[in-house]
């Protein structure tokens, strides 16, 4: 289980987030929306120790991370994976070092196994024989499956997923969103996603949280954020331009 | 009337003095950065594994690849030296000088001077934009996340091979400027050959080589750490990477300058 408490954090004298709580439970797929520039991104940083508290814990399994040295704090992340927005891959690196990069580092298996499960791991995501690959020769739609390989390679309990389907066209969208779904099931982690994409979200989530004005305002499974009577969060949903949001109320 | 513009005045001293604190502050903190950057480069250097295979593609990026510019621009100016020292000697007639003047200046101080410029202007911008942009399109938080040491992975081996390959480079300008100087030389100012050779060699003692590579050594500490320091701090976008890549030349120049002028006092003072 993650605990976000009392989260707050200041980021060039703008604060970002005000004693911001939330709970996601093990093995469920919560996702985060709001307003591009809110502050998403920055609290998905906070729960893998990217980024660290003005004040407030962040528990995972009951241990905080905010006072962890970075030996521990690398030995907790080998828990995570993390699909970035704009996949993040290592372009002086092919596909098949950029998936195995734990595997390379940090096991003592030879470049065989490695190949085999860079591959196992590809076929998941729907990719075959671009091992040899640089990320420049990539789509972006290849690119974010590929940040998607690396991230389920040491087979994590935990993983975030920052705007996964941000620069992608509608099919290729759906189709992480599907993949996105499938893994979360298949593999059975916990996966905490940030998108301000409805359809996104929608479709991957168990439970969606708002987070608008610093906080969390709104939390529910996908039908009660629909249904949700909250002006701040029915026109965010619905997407319209005129509303409580636009007009600073 | 006079005493509006007195308190004008001193508002305008006070903006002044307000604007030079800060940006003492801030130069102050740049050098904590760079500071904090160097213990902890020092310190990965010791944690294994060595990343022996980056090390050495970086050494040969930083040092074999410099090597045609270092060679070309030693090589004219050890020509140039040649040329304008003539142009005094030749009145006094010790022309037979130039070749200790040649060897002495460019062992001493345009060898490791002018090779760390070409290296900082080189390598070190190629160094900034490099991990700027990884900063920027978030390849170094990727990094954190799994598992790895950014200092350890991007910056220990660019250390390493930055004070490996500049004193090589320094040692290897050092003798294109020396022939470069023996063109003109025995060339065009009609020195024998075995006087010019005897006049280069019989001055040039090892110190002078030495504190030659002390500097070269210290240059290449400074190319690094401002680089990789610059490049980690790089603002969001092609905008920030640009800024980042043209301060980490200018630092880096302005640093090997001032540390030059420090270090050749010091050799002259203590190793006289």
């Amino acid at each position: 289980m993650i605990e976000l408490i009392d989260i707050s954090k200041k980021l060039e004298g703008n604060q970002v987030l005000d004693k911001l709580n939330l709970k996601i439970e093990t093995g469920e797929s919560m996702v985060i929306i709001g307003r591009s520039g809110c502050g998403k991104s920055v609290l998905l940083k906070h729960i893998i120790g990217l980024m660290r508290p003005d004040s407030g814990r962040v528990l995972v399994d009951g241990r905080d991370i905010t006072d962890m040295n970075s030996k521990e704090l690398n030995a907790l992340r080998s828990n995570f994976g993390m699909l970035f927005q704009g996949a993040a891959l290592f372009d002086s690196l092919s596909v098949l070092e950029n998936v195995g990069f734990r595997h390379i580092e940090y096991t003592n298996e030879n470049i065989n196994e490695i190949q085999k499960k860079v591959a196992e791991c590809l076929s998941m995501v729907g990719l075959e024989g671009v091992e040899r690959l640089k990320p420049a020769a990539l789509s972006g739609g290849m690119k974010k499956r590929v940040g998607l390989a690396r991230a389920i390679a040491m087979n994590p309990r935990i993983i975030l997923f920052d705007e996964p389907t941000t620069g992608l066209d509608p099919i290729m969208g759906d189709i992480i969103n599907d993949l996105i779904r499938s893994l979360h099931e298949k593999l059975n982690i916990t996966s905490i996603t940030v998108t301000h994409d409805m359809k996104s979200a929608y479709k991957i989530a168990d439970r969606i949280a708002m987070l608008y004005d610093k906080r969390i305002i709104a939390l529910g499974t996908p039908e009660e954020i629909q249904n949700s009577t909250d002006p701040i969060v029915k026109q965010f949903i619905t997407g319209a331009a005129k509303g409580p949001i636009t007009n600073g109320a | 009337m006079k005493k509006t513009n007195f308190a004008k005045f001193i508002l305008s001293i006070n903006g002044i003095s307000r604007n030079v604190r800060m940006q003492i502050i801030k130069f102050f903190v740049y050098l904590g950065g760079l500071t904090s950057l160097f213990a902890k480069t020092i310190f990965w250097i010791f944690i294994p594994p060595l990343r022996k295979w980056q090390t050495l593609e970086q050494m040969a990026r930083i040092g074999v690849a410099s090597s045609p510019i270092v060679l070309l621009i030693s090589f004219f100016t050890g020509m140039v030296l040649a040329l304008q020292s003539a142009y005094q000697m030749q009145k006094v007639s010790a022309e037979m000088y130039i070749a200790s003047l040649v060897a002495l200046s460019l062992t001493r101080e345009l060898g490791p001077v002018l090779t760390a410029l070409i290296v900082a202007g080189r390598c070190g911008a190629s160094i900034t934009a490099e991990v700027g942009t990884m900063k920027v399109t978030e390849q170094i938080d990727a990094l954190e996340t799994l598992s790895a040491n950014p200092i350890k992975y991007l910056v220990v081996p660019r250390f390493i091979a930055l004070v490996v390959m500049l004193p090589l480079l320094t040692i290897y300008s050092d003798f294109f400027g020396i022939i470069g100087g023996y063109v003109i030389g025995v060339g065009k100012l009609n020195i024998a050959h075995s006087m010019y050779v005897k006049m280069t060699y019989e001055p040039l003692a090892l110190k002078d080589v030495m504190t030659g590579l002390i500097k070269s050594f210290s240059f290449a500490v400074i190319i690094c750490l401002i680089s990789c320091f610059e490049g980690m701090n790089a603002d969001e976008g092609a905008e920030g990477v640009g800024r980042a890549t043209t301060s980490s030349v200018v630092r880096s120049f302005i640093m090997i300058i001032i540390v030059d002028c420090f270090l050749t006092a010091l050799f002259y003072f203590v190793m006289r």
